[in-house]
């Protein structure tokens, strides 16, 4: 039989053998590999680019944190992502795939603007702030909850769901855009008017108060999904519907509880965006933080307080890449390439700290 | 085999193992839950690679990488959990993954298979697809298929445990057949009975080493249980005698239909007294998992009612289940350890750590909106103790658990809320011989303590020994209701199979 002269086989040359418990300092001694490793590999697209890495890195850097412009809007690029992060939270727990955050921050925008626009006047500015603030609230709950209507009642996708009504609601932000809320002064380009000042979020520290909520945010839903009963039961029935059910949980009140509370944490996003960040409404308001923070809540492997870290790397990566576009006339492609390449040797390095590789042993031994 | 060992993380799983199969000999692996049986048997299959050791097939050292190699090296494993493709055919699934020519020659195979089958004893339909199959029809499937790869030596992972005795007689034969052509079998079971039928040697693993290896001829079960566990043990399942209680549940006409219109329970009627095990038999789908179920309001019922007669704070109740949520039934101390096929589908969450499962029914008491995990803790750490469930700590994930202490851990939650009504589904499937007898142990306590215990079992000895009454359910019938006393196996095995047409069918 042929099978029999197979036997020959030698040992794999790399096995892969999972780790028991690693420590803290082999662990964090893994991750500053990563980092250098990251840093070399960024140095020699860098030089492939015909550029000094040295200067680059020092103006990425600068671009991101060196001065109080460029750290307010490096915190600001954050802010958004970490409250879009928190949103998606409970919802991936319960293994609910909503990708639509982007569009349930619009929604929370489009709300939190009509009273921007059209009660702006006529209310006094903590009130009008507060009336912006829960009809973004509710947009972005009704935007979320309608998926988890459909799947709790007959079991549609809610990935597909979630991913169409994004553009359902960027479609109705341009119908807006172009005709009933359209700035008459703009002309050919149209555009929403700016805020007036008593739509605007106000300041500490040079940065919208954004950070505040958001901060406020990570606590609560640390608290929420690790401490609370309803914690406990979306992760009951993101690990299984049968035993949640078997457990007397009600899963389809489980399932639009949580979509609604996800909505509206995304919705706010949006009203931080229209009144702390923009000032006005455009089509980019979301632009892409609904998708982005799916990334960073999956890297903080759901966990709010990493969240935060996540969301800062994220938005000092994009803000220093930023700078380097401009500074060195580095196309925004490559910049693009070397945030990836950081990402990939900082999640990659996870890897090596969960798993072992083993190497065949040197000297090899005869078989056959 | 030689110094196998493997590890996963600190783990031990095999240490040092060195065991030796012969032509022509079918040998017993033995073994509590969690002593390395299957981490073994992998290994020789090719699913794990062994960190140290040697194996050798006709005296050759090999390296079994993968799956593949170890067919290449005429080694097939049956596993538990049957892997086929239920749209296809018995014979599509046997060349499935195999190379070969883009057409199939489906007469050649055919025929192939037949004669496979006719060798050793099989009854099979090659065209038949695997959803019409029976549980035992699928596994003469999975035998065929490492068969018609050409394997000498086959590992069989419990393969009675889904059987009824009919059909483990059928299996025996075929596997005796194919001992007499040269065949080296490797049967992992915990079944003492069959391991002194079957096998010709017996080797006995304890905590990852092997213990020894023996002629089956020159050894008694208790000689094989002192090897396993290390010490003396009784084979006896305890049946105290309590007076028989109140009636705690009785069911009248329960009637229950599947998705598709199929009928599951058909007109089940019996009553459930307080200090006594009722035990349920029947061939596996015959009704059992909706039976318990309905009870528990996880399934809808079409017909029929389920009185409960309790008490809830000293207040006698008289109730119908039926149409009432599980949240309601689980507070009417009605409580259901349910073990399905993978013990984790249902009843515990296998993500999380023993004490957030141990509060999955009880999380909703106490005020305000946050989960209090003390009690739980305490539970966990009172269940881990006397049971003696082995874990490396309250906050390993329950997936890191060995079997027999996942069903420890269920079992050990759903008797700590003191039901009036225990119902329990295989709560010892897989479960070596130590632990079924703790968890035998745990049922005879509640029904000292009066509660109505259901015992869903596959394993007529262990329902003829531990139980008062066996309920015989047949295709969703009940066939009858036996004093456990005084009925044998060959009786209830008749029972399980009266309609004629044979259980299998749904």
């Amino acid at each position: 039989m042929t099978a029999r002269s197979k036997s020959a086989h030698r040992e794999p040359l790399v096995r892969i053998v999972k780790r028991g418990d690693i420590s803290t300092r082999k662990a964090w001694c893994i991750r500053a590999l990563a980092a250098l490793g990251a840093v070399l590999t960024g140095a020699l697209l860098i030089l492939a680019l015909g550029h000094n890495p040295g200067p680059v890195y020092g103006q990425m850097i600068i671009g991101a944190l060196g001065s109080k412009t460029a750290l307010t809007e490096t915190i600001k690029k954050a802010i958004p992502l970490l409250g879009a992060a928190i949103a998606i939270a409970p919802a991936f727990k319960m293994k609910f795939w909503n990708i639509g955050a982007e569009g349930q921050i619009m929604a929370g925008a489009i709300a939190a603007s009509y009273f921007a626009l059209f009660h702006g006047q006529s209310l006094p500015r903590p009130v009008l702030l507060l009336v912006m603030m829960a009809a973004a609230l509710a947009a972005g709950a009704l935007w979320g909850v309608i998926p988890a209507l459909f799947k709790a009642r007959w079991g549609t996708n809610e990935t597909l769901f979630t991913l169409m009504l994004n553009y359902i609601i960027l479609g109705f932000e341009r119908y807006l855009q172009n005709g009933p809320w359209k700035k008459p002064s703009s002309g050919g380009f149209p555009k929403i008017a700016m805020f007036g000042e008593s739509a605007k979020l106000p300041r500490l520290f040079g940065v919208h108060i954004g950070w505040i909520f958001v901060l406020v945010l990570v606590v609560a839903m640390t608290v929420y999904l690790y401490r609370s009963k309803h914690g406990y039961e979306i992760a009951v029935v993101g690990e299984s519907e049968p035993t949640a059910r078997y457990a007397g949980m009600n899963v389809a009140r489980i399932i639009i509880r949580t979509m609604l509370l996800s909505g509206a944490i995304a919705g706010l996003v949006g009203f931080l965006q229209v009144s702390g960040a923009n000032y006005t409404l455009t089509e980019n308001t979301a632009g892409g933080i609904g998708f982005t923070a799916i990334t960073v809540a999956w890297l903080a492997k759901l966990n709010p307080v990493v969240m935060v870290f996540i969301a800062s790397l994220l938005a000092i990566l994009q803000k220093g890449s930023g700078r380097i576009q401009t500074e060195f006339l580095i196309p925004a492609s490559a910049a693009e390439v070397l945030t990836g390449i950081i990402l990939f040797f900082m999640l990659g390095c996870e890897f090596f700290i969960n798993y072992r590789l083993i190497l065949r042993p040197g000297k090899e031994r005869k078989h056959g | 085999m030689k110094n196998l060992t493997k590890r996963f993380g600190e783990v031990i799983a095999n240490d040092k193992v060195c065991l030796t199969v012969r032509r022509g000999e079918i040998l017993s692996l033995l073994g509590e839950n969690g002593s390395g049986k299957t981490t073994l048997m992998n290994m020789l299959s090719g699913i794990y690679f062994p960190d140290e050791g040697e194996i050798f097939i006709n005296g050759q050292p090999v390296v079994i990488r993968s799956p593949k190699d170890a067919f290449d090296l005429g080694i097939g494993m049956i596993h538990q959990h049957f892997k086929l493709v239920d749209v296809f055919s018995a014979a599509e699934n046997i060349v499935l993954g195999l190379d070969g020519k883009a057409v199939i020659d489906r007469r050649a195979l055919s025929e192939a298979i037949t004669g496979i089958s006719r060798k050793y004893g099989f009854e099979i339909e090659p065209e038949r697809k695997v959803y019409d199959m029976s549980v035992s029809e699928k596994q003469t499937v999975e035998i065929i298929k490492v068969l018609y790869r050409g394997a000498d030596i086959l590992i069989l992972d419990e393969p009675t445990a889904v059987l009824t005795p009919q059909e483990s007689e059928k299996l025996f034969a075929v596997l005796r057949n194919m001992r007499d052509d040269g065949k080296a079998i490797v049967i992992i079971t915990h079944k003492l009975n069959e391991v002194m039928e079957i096998s010709d040697r017996v080797a006995v693993l304890r905590k990852g080493s092997c213990i020894g290896t023996v002629d089956t001829a020159c050894t008694t079960p208790r000689e094989l249980t002192e090897m396993m566990v290390g010490r003396s043990v009784t084979l006896d399942i305890d049946r105290p005698s309590v007076p028989r209680g109140e009636e705690r549940l009785k069911v009248v006409d329960l009637t229950c239909l599947s998705e598709e219109g199929v009928t599951l329970l058909d007109k089940v009627s019996f009553s459930a007294y307080g200090g006594e095990i009722l035990g349920i038999a029947g061939v596996a789908g015959s009704g059992q998992k909706e039976l318990c179920e309905a009870i528990a309001g996880l399934c809808p019922v079409q017909g029929g009612a389920i009185l409960y007669a309790g008490e809830v704070g000293g207040v006698p109740l008289h109730e119908n289940l039926v149409g009432k949520s599980p949240m309601e039934i689980i507070r009417k101390g009605v409580a259901l350890a349910f073990v399905p096929e993978d013990r984790l589908g249902m009843g515990l969450v296998a993500g999380m750590d023993i004490v957030d499962n141990m509060m999955l029914k009880s999380y909703r008491t106490g005020k305000g909106p946050f989960a209090d995990r003390a009690p739980a803790r305490v539970l966990a750490a009172d269940v881990v103790e006397r049971l003696s469930v082995v874990t490396p700590g309250l906050s390993a994930p329950v997936r890191r658990l060995s079997g027999g202490n996942v069903q420890k851990v269920l079992v050990g939650r759903e008797i700590a809320s003191s039901p009036s009504v225990l119902i329990t589904a295989y709560p010892v499937r897989g479960l070596d011989i130590n632990s079924s007898y703790t968890i035998y142990h745990l049922l005879n306590e509640q029904k000292e303590k009066g509660a109505a215990v259901l015992f869903v079992g596959e394993d007529l000895d262990v329902l003829l020994e531990l139980c008062d009454r066996i309920l015989v359910l047949c295709a969703g019938r009940v066939s009858g209701i036996v004093d456990a006393r005084w009925a044998t196996k060959e009786q209830i095995g008749l029972m399980m199979t009266h309609s004629g047409k044979g259980g299998g069918k749904k």
